[in-house]
């Protein structure tokens, strides 16, 4: 195949990753990592390093929507940036010398357990009666959203710092190890750990992506895992579908083809998972 | 323009942390946009020149380029920052797509930047302490990436 012929299927197969991952609320990254190793033969090294740059660039251009809403607990985000860039800056380091079934097969679990939490899609309520403890009050973490859905102010604080800050350094490694954004990590430090409304917790992950990932992807260019022949055309794609997919977003929502999509995900994890322990991923 | 130093709304009924951030967020989105027409332009003149500016790659070479990590050889492209630099000035077109990706990968890194700025300006110790702290930890991670 000429080469140029090659970076115009990525291209177009990145295009479509950004918009489904978009659709699906999970990013591109986690897509289309599985179709450039599985169906390309792609070493998963380069799939990663591509992917992550993708997870900044979408992530850094919808940094203003997240902002503009006023529901993103910006202190809140900041704050667990600390766990989420040591985390990634170790995940990164790790994936370098992990061999690429070892990588994969992590990476089928982390796409099995996302996949299936968007499938559940967990229900949108306000905790109540949770008393903030006095380090989240020191920090200054709780907030105040006004709540479009409940037609009202919700005023919420946060708790169980040290558990979120744990589970967010988490969510960091696994970015880096995977370079994905690994959004759905962060929401259940944030969502189930602190006790943060739902809606926070989904914009102030979002919120936070591009800076953990560009504690990683620094890591990724240096070691020449983002080859130019392959990122290039990944991050363009991505970066169009995603933009492409947000605005399809407000039609889709909810719709039967969704959980499709999803069910689609988890067998591809599984063949990730089972192409690592067979050693066929490179 | 009334700029009130206390952590109190503002008249518009934001607080001043989310005008800066709303302003550091259009700043990023320049940069998101201005590392893609540098990416494209590299694309282009690669596909155009049929030049990576480095040895080129053949489609006998794809397999072996998409399996492995070439040291030199077909596929090669330079990491090091300063010879990305170098290079992408005098037009080869895969490092031209490097300095692309290395303004994607500082885009956060100046947002995270213009944010202890203005913790300082506020007078804000506990949370220009924290975002200096990220902001190592992402210098530091181009450090020990090279070690």
């Amino acid at each position: 195949m000429e080469p140029i012929t090659f970076s115009a299927i990525l291209f177009g197969a990145s295009v479509l990753a950004g918009a489904l991952g978009a659709l699906l609320g999970l990013g591109g990254g986690v897509i289309i990592v599985p179709v450039l190793t599985l169906m390309a033969g792609l070493n998963i090294h380069y799939a990663i390093g591509a992917s992550i740059v993708s997870v900044i660039a979408t992530s850094s251009g919808a940094a203003a929507t997240y902002v503009r809403d006023r529901i993103t607990n910006l202190r809140l985000g900041m704050f667990l940036e600390i766990a989420t860039t040591t985390g990634a800056v170790i995940g990164a380091l790790v994936a370098g010398w992990l061999p690429g079934r070892v990588l994969s097969v992590v990476f089928g679990l982390v796409l099995v357990h996302a996949a299936w939490t968007m499938f559940r899609s967990p229900q949108e309520d306000v905790p109540a009666g949770v008393v903030g403890s006095p380090l989240a009050t020191r920090l200054r973490l709780h907030g105040e959203y006004f709540d479009p859905s409940l037609r009202r102010q919700v005023k919420y604080q946060i708790t169980g710092v040290p558990e979120g800050f744990g589970m967010m350094w988490l969510a960091g490694l696994i970015s880096g190890l995977l370079g994905i954004g690994s959004g759905v990590f962060k929401v259940i430090a944030m969502d189930i750990m602190m006790r943060a409304p739902l809606k926070v917790s989904t914009t102030t992950s979002n919120f936070m992506i591009g800076v953990t990932a560009a504690a990683s992807a620094g890591i990724y260019f240096l070691r020449g895992d983002i080859h130019p022949f392959i990122a290039a055309p990944v991050a363009l794609g991505i970066l169009l579908g995603t933009v492409a997919g947000t605005h399809l977003l407000l039609h889709l929502r909810g719709a039967a083809i969704r959980k499709v999509f999803l069910v689609v995900l988890i067998v591809v994890a599984l063949q990730m998972i089972w192409r690592g322990i067979q050693g066929t991923i490179r | 323009m009334t700029s009130p130093k206390s952590a109190g709304a503002a008249p518009d009924g934001r607080e001043p942390i989310t005008r800066m951030e709303l302003m550091i967020s259009y700043v990023l989105r320049g940069g998101v946009l201005l590392s893609a027409a540098v990416i494209l332009c590299g694309i282009t003149l690669a596909a155009v020149t049929r030049d990576t500016g480095y040895a080129p790659i053949q489609p006998h070479h794809l397999p072996d380029i998409l399996a492995f990590h070439p040291a030199a050889g077909p596929g090669y492209f330079p990491t090091a920052p300063a010879a990305v630099l170098q290079a992408a000035l005098i037009g080869k077109p895969y490092a031209i797509i490097g300095l692309g990706m290395l303004l994607l990968i500082a885009t956060p890194v100046l947002r995270v930047a213009l944010s202890v700025v203005f913790f300082l300006a506020q007078r804000d110790w506990l949370y220009a302490g924290i975002t200096v702290f990220v902001l190592t930890v992402l210098l530091a991670s181009l450090i020990v990436g090279v070690g």
